[in-house]
């Protein structure tokens, strides 16, 4: 299932975002699996709190950004959605 | 060419075992309690990885609650920053071993289930086990731990899948990895007694598609074909010393478990070389790595890509030549070799146990 707007994305309870200092790079790590993450994906990662809906993160994110990211995080979380890793709270 | 860092070490702390499952994928010499890695050895060890790039440690075995030094191993993971998984029976696991470990920082606990029937279960590990891997297997939901539950699948269990799945979900796993036996070691001893049959493998698939959709959001459920039954081979870990290590319990190194069987390569020892040394100069872990080494009909294939010629370990066990394709791929020359034993899978074999003599320290 795709998320939308109004999905509220929460990290799987087995994940979690964490820093390598041997990358120099953060990394979603989770059971069987690392995903290396670049500034923007830890960026979206690191506001999923399980309050916060999709909207409410592409608004904090646009700002930051200057530009509209709200079709970009929808299909960045639906991505690792499909990966179990995000969950539709 | 370029050497990508390791993300992921498997630590076989001991061969030691109460089980006696016939698919063990341990070699079939094992290595003895005297001949194992010592507490320093094996945090220097994980030290090293952490320092190459690995995120994540599988605490492995044989049984690795046999290790009394278990919890001091995994606490030095935790401070390393390295995401922690127990694979374990649970055969040794007691509330306060439990508590101990959660205070470690340990945060994933795989346990094995062999069946949902418990008479069954015990059959194949050969050891009256089932009733306390549940009760172990509910302590660990109780002290939220990161919970999954890892189940082989193979001719006699595999038409009870939807009754393992429901008992995963009623113990409250997080994940259930029902992966189909690998025929290396033990297993490809046991092979025609473990293969399913082409009609249990579909039935099977249908209920597992049907339980992923089901579960989906509150237990993760990943089925594992045997690759016997697919028609390309499996792509291994990314390739060959791409991502994945292993060491032994007497420190030898790999890049698979089931690379010890592959007899025509000299695996080096952590004992005596750096990790840093072994993943990016010895001559075993470049053996197989990139796509130098690959014949036909590999070498021109726009799948190698994907799979990377399939299992070495495979290539080796059932060819005599490691650098060969896996002939699970139905374009090998000797795909034949497969299909025969899947023909034999229509007639009935008993199990071979384990009962296991262990060999002297190898040095």
């Amino acid at each position: 299932m795709p998320l939308t707007a109004g999905s509220i994305p929460t990290l799987w309870r087995l994940a979690r975002v964490t820093f390598d200092p041997v990358r120099q790079q953060k990394v979603l790590v989770y059971p069987e699996g690392a995903m290396l993450l670049n500034d923007t994906g830890a960026a979206i990662l690191e506001l999923c709190n399980g309050h916060r809906t999709i909207h409410d993160i592409a608004a904090i994110l646009g700002e930051r950004y200057h530009c509209d990211v709200l079709s970009d995080i929808t299909d960045y979380l639906s991505q690792l959605a499909d990966r179990e890793v995000i969950r539709d709270h | 060419m370029i050497i990508d860092r390791p993300t992921t070490l498997l630590a076989e702390l001991t061969h030691r075992c109460p089980l006696h499952c016939p698919y063990c994928s341990n070699p079939l010499a094992l290595v003895g309690a005297e001949g194992e890695l010592t507490t320093e050895e094996w945090k220097r060890v994980f030290t090293e990885a952490r320092a190459l790039g690995v995120l994540q440690l599988g605490l492995s075995g044989g049984e690795p609650l046999a290790r009394k030094d278990l919890e001091v191993l995994a606490a030095h993971a935790h401070g390393l920053g390295l995401y922690t998984t127990l694979v374990t029976s649970a055969v040794g696991l007691t509330r306060e071993r439990a508590e101990a470990l959660r205070d470690t920082g340990l945060e994933h606990i795989q346990i094995s289930i062999q069946d949902s029937d418990p008479d069954a279960a015990d059959r194949v590990a050969g050891a009256r086990v089932a009733h306390l891997k549940q009760a172990m297997a509910a302590i660990v939901r109780e002290l939220d731990f990161a919970f999954s539950i890892n189940v082989v699948l193979h001719r006699a269990n595999i038409d009870r899948i939807g009754h393992i799945i429901e008992l995963a979900a009623a113990l409250g796993a997080d994940r259930l990895e029902l992966a189909n036996t690998q025929y290396y070691g033990w297993a490809l001893e046991n092979r025609q007694a473990l293969l399913p049959t082409a009609a249990q493998i579909e039935t099977a698939q249908a209920v597992a598609d049907a339980a992923i959709r089901r579960h989906r959001g509150r237990m993760q459920i990943i089925y594992v074909l045997p690759d016997y039954y697919e028609s390309y081979p499996k792509p291994c870990y990314g390739g060959w010393g791409s991502v994945y290590l292993v060491v032994t319990p007497d420190g030898q190194t790999l890049p698979c478990h089931g690379a010890t069987h592959i007899t025509t390569l000299h695996f080096e020892n952590v004992r005596e070389r750096s990790l840093d040394w072994i993943w990016n100069q010895a001559p075993a872990f470049q053996a197989y790595r990139g796509d130098e080494w690959m014949s036909e009909p590999c070498r021109s294939c726009p799948r190698k890509a994907i799979d990377f010629g399939g299992c070495r370990c495979q290539a080796f066990a059932l060819t005599g030549n490691a650098a060969n394709t896996d002939p699970v791929c139905t374009l090998s020359p000797l795909r034949p070799l497969i299909d025969r034993s899947i023909q034999d899978a229509a007639v009935p074999a008993d199990f071979r146990y384990r009962y296991v003599t262990l060999q002297p320290a190898r040095t």
